[in-house]
């Protein structure tokens, strides 16, 4: 609708000019090879530092070398929920269409790394415990961020019109995010009551700084994946939404 | 003002009592079918009873809350709600009230039944029907919001219970918590607490974010 | 160095399995997430692309 004019706001501050997914478009195809030059790159470091440069733990042998991608996971599992929440507030408050699509384009990909926060610590679990799944208060945690997860990704599903499913699973994410909280915390409690097994990673005396930094090497290649399959996924979506405009139709006119 | 809108919700649903006493029935088959599954043995009941009174309270709670507001939204009287001058806030809190009063009381009333039948007695009793009077109100607040937001959606039942069972947790937990720490003699005025802030949160927030759910459905 | 040999780094000290297993799982998981982002992207383009020639042809 406003794709074919820039309003006062966008003359004012000329960062809003990206908000409009016709901007946006070609910006976003621009970014996506770099990001993933950056993700291949640090995906290669990350790799050589967790599997050559750290040295063998004393206490739980190789396994602990799955840590160099368990943990990062589990961040990005939490990081890509609390932006997309963002993304959800900035949509419903200001009712900006793109944020809303960011905040749908980014809950798969944070699904798919709470996913792998769970396998990867079961399979850590299992040849540091002996079990593949401990009630550990971040695992359980971990578990319902999750359910938080699919929630969202359903309503917006089950939900036809484009609009309404994003603002209806845009409030879903408010909610999920103020419970987020309560819920790590009510778990944690929990979990020292019943003395359940504590996964702790920061519980060695000394964490080797070359562990932390393959951890966060490995996060960053995580973030920079991330940042490109969002942006690639969020093109799509603009496509879709916008298909009534005629920049649309061009564009997917011009190579088909 | 208010107390009309509570009289509505209220009549409205009385005309109906096997909508009531379906979710009771319920909560009471659940409970029952788990000394069958687990051991009759009251010394296992014991431990298990808060966990599985609280779990069977849950559901029988969701179970009814896909009604909350799909009768008004069927006959079209959501949408008069929402054009109305009183503020939807206010609609919904009454609601979500008349809700609590028709399926969460009767829960707190018939919980000392279920919970002699699963060995529980004395202060854990009592610790038992003060969590449910504290925590089905947060059930019942919390679970409007998904109740609104799956208004009219295929499939609705399920994905309500996908969207609102996780919120639950905390409630679960600390409720859970409170009559645990009872029985083994300590005292629960923490966990206590906690739900009565949960309560309060709720009551704050809880109705207006389902009233802002509503207006995107419905819109 | 940590490792003396090439079996020596497939096997990670008898952990192999739970090694291989959680990185083997993630490259999967982050390949086919990428696959479908990519097969979404032909699939749509070449439906609206339908849709405007045929946009094009009744206009005709």
């Amino acid at each position: 609708m406003s794709a074919e004019y820039a309003t006062s706001a966008e003359k004012s501050l000329p960062w809003l000019k990206f908000a409009n997914p016709r901007n946006f478009y070609p910006l976003a195809g621009k970014m996506i090879p770099w990001f993933t030059a950056l993700a291949i790159i640090f995906t290669l470091i990350g790799l050589y530092i967790s599997f050559f440069v750290a040295p063998t733990d004393y206490k739980q042998g190789e396994s602990y070398r799955i840590m160099f991608i368990h943990v990062p996971a589990a961040w990005m599992s939490m990081f890509i929920y609390i932006v997309m929440a963002c993304y959800a507030a900035i949509g419903l408050i200001w009712n900006i269409k793109l944020s809303d699509m960011m905040a749908g384009a980014l809950a798969p990909t944070g699904a798919i790394f709470t996913f792998l926060a769970l396998w990867t610590g079961a399979f850590w679990g299992r040849p540091t415990w002996g079990a593949y799944w401990v009630w550990d208060a971040r695992l359980t945690s971990e578990l319902i961020l999750l359910f938080l997860y699919l929630g969202f990704i359903s309503l917006r599903a089950a939900i036809d019109d484009p609009r309404r499913a994003a603002r209806a699973s845009g409030l879903l994410a408010l909610v999920g995010v103020i419970n987020v909280p309560i819920i790590y915390y009510s778990v944690k409690w929990w979990n020292t009551l019943h003395q359940g097994a504590s996964v702790s990673v920061t519980e060695s005396p000394k964490m080797a700084s070359i562990m932390l930094t393959a951890m966060a090497v490995m996060a960053f290649a995580f973030w920079m994946y991330t940042i490109a399959v969002v942006l690639a996924r969020v093109r799509t979506d603009i496509l879709e939404r916008e298909r009534e405009a005629v920049w649309v139709v061009e564009e997917v006119s011009r190579t088909a | 003002m208010w107390r009309g809108m509570l009289q509505r919700e209220l009549t409205l649903a009385l005309r109906r009592p096997q909508d009531v006493l379906t979710s009771l029935i319920f909560f009471v088959i659940v409970v029952s079918l788990f000394p069958l599954g687990v051991s009759p043995q009251l010394s296992v009941l014991q431990g298990i009873a808060p966990g599985v009174i609280w779990v069977a309270a849950l559901l029988a709670n969701m179970l009814s809350l896909s009604r909350l507001f799909s009768d008004d939204f069927r006959d079209g009287t959501l949408e008069q709600m929402l054009i109305a001058p009183q503020p939807l806030s206010l609609v919904v809190f009454s609601k979500i009230f008349a809700h609590w009063l028709l399926s969460g009381v009767p829960l707190v009333l018939i919980s000392p039944l279920l919970g002699m039948q699963l060995g529980l007695a004395g202060d854990p009793l009592k610790m038992l029907m003060l969590t449910l009077l504290l925590g089905t109100p947060v059930l019942s607040l919390i679970g409007a919001i998904g109740a609104a937001l799956t208004l009219g959606v295929r499939g609705g039942g399920v994905l309500l219970s996908l969207l609102i069972l996780p919120l639950y947790v905390p409630v679960l937990i600390f409720a859970t918590g409170a009559v645990d720490a009872v029985g083994s003699g300590f005292d629960a005025d923490a966990q206590v607490s906690l739900l009565a802030a949960f309560l309060v949160l709720a009551l704050c927030f809880a109705p207006w974010a389902a009233a802002a759910a509503l207006r995107i459905m419905m819109e | 160095m940590n490792w003396e040999s090439f079996s020596d780094f497939i096997q990670m000290g008898k952990h192999g399995f739970y090694v291989w297993s959680s990185y083997g799982v993630t490259a999967l998981f982050l390949a086919i997430e990428i696959l479908l982002v990519r097969r979404k992207r032909q699939v749509v383009r070449k439906r609206l692309a339908r849709l405007a020639r045929l946009d094009t042809t009744l206009e005709k």
